[in-house]
């Protein structure tokens, strides 16, 4: 009787955990996540011919994130305004870096960044002040964040491209990653590139 | 029985939410769990008292770091940009100087300061602030009498807290550019460093 009552108090428990955490997750976590479809999001081609040649693009004015040359591709959403992101910032460009330094992900893994709801004039002071290599783009209109669930930033989403053209969200991360070293290790895990 | 089975489920649900709570602040990195969502606002609720080209009135108020600030302690000196904020610990506001903080230069290239005010007290601006980090702005509490230097201007609205509002005042103490900005979202940094380059010409 003593080993029942003790029994059904743990499965109570787990219940009320699981159920408390379901709502939590339907009140604060409604944005993208792993296994969700590619939110349709269009940017402008960007004018810097590097970012340009980088993101295997020619002449069309916008472009949509499966259109980028590459098997994965890591979208940061950021804000110039987020404490949060300033701070990322360096060991962000540090994940460039090495994606452009490391002999697997060189030219199959690619990076850009959203500035959620930010003009181009504030994505472009962001890239100054932090030395950043990689193309950004600026959501003036808000609709990119709002595509994504308007998650918090930093918010970090990988997409897969599969060999039929189809896409998969294989990783999301929301806040700064514990190293840009483990970071990428686990994008390659997810998206199959190791 | 029934009366114990009860008490049971009432204890088993409270140790549930508790460990569900401490598992989903774990899991949330950014602490937004602080931000107080206000939901849409009326974009502006008040009348503005002053226009372009009138003369600023003074204010002398509390600064976070201690000791008053006075607007005439400028006169002749700096430019001006005041940056009203409706409330501390809401969305749009807590994202709003953290991107002042990095954009000193642009202060700097104009001969202006900026000063932060809010009709908080206090402790709660200090709070607050603390949580964005060292800011290189003065940040001034307009809490008592109430909103006194925002009613002075025409920005404290019927609930009040002021409007999000911009004003940039030159050497001369004279208001040379207003922005009384829908309270949903934040003005643009263009704007203002528009505003602060065309106090040269």
């Amino acid at each position: 009787m003593k080993l029942k009552r003790v029994l059904s108090f743990f499965f109570a428990l787990t219940l009320c955990v699981l159920a408390t955490q379901g709502v939590a997750t339907a009140l604060q976590e409604d944005w993208l996540k792993a296994g969700d479809p590619l939110p349709k999001i269009t940017l402008l081609s960007p004018k810097n011919p590097a970012h340009k040649e980088y993101l295997g693009l020619s002449g069309e004015a916008s472009f949509q994130i499966p259109d980028i040359k590459a098997e994965v591709v890591i979208v940061e959403i950021f804000s110039m305004y987020c404490p949060h992101c300033q701070k990322e910032a360096p060991a962000v460009n540090k994940l460039y870096k090495m994606i452009e330094n490391h002999p697997t992900a060189k030219g199959k893994v690619k990076l850009i960044g959203i500035g959620a709801r930010n003009d181009m004039f504030e994505v472009d002071f962001f890239r100054k002040k932090y030395e950043i290599e990689f193309p950004l783009f600026d959501d003036e209109d808000y609709t990119k964040h709002e595509a994504c669930g308007e998650p918090g930033t930093p918010f970090f989403f990988v997409v897969k491209k599969n060999k039929d053209g189809s896409t998969d969200v294989v990783l999301i991360q929301l806040g700064g990653f514990d190293s840009p070293e483990s970071f990428l290790q686990t994008v390659l895990d997810k998206a199959g590139l190791t | 029985m029934m009366k114990r089975s009860a008490y049971f489920f009432v204890l088993v649900l409270f140790a549930g939410l508790f460990v569900g709570g401490f598992n989903t602040e774990v899991l949330s990195k950014v602490p937004e769990k602080d931000i107080y969502q206000p939901g849409a606002l009326e974009p502006i609720d008040s009348t503005l008292k002053v226009r372009v080209g009138d003369q600023a009135p003074d204010f002398v108020l509390p600064a976070v770091t201690g000791g008053n600030v006075a607007l005439s302690d400028y006169r002749g000196k700096k430019n001006v940009v005041l940056s009203f904020i409706p409330a501390a610990w809401t969305p749009v506001c807590s994202d709003q100087w953290p991107g002042y903080n990095i954009a000193k230069e642009f202060f700097d290239a104009n001969d202006a300061i900026l000063l932060g005010i809010s009709v908080d007290n206090i402790p709660t601006l200090f709070a607050w602030t603390n949580q964005m980090g060292k800011l290189w702005f003065p940040v001034l509490s307009d809490f008592y009498p109430h909103g006194g230097y925002a009613q002075k201007l025409g920005i404290l609205r019927s609930n009040g807290v002021t409007e999000r509002a911009i004003f940039v005042i030159d050497k001369q103490g004279v208001i040379r550019y207003i922005d009384v900005h829908d309270i949903n979202k934040p003005p643009r940094l263009k704007s203002i460093v528009q505003a602060m380059e065309q106090l040269g010409k």
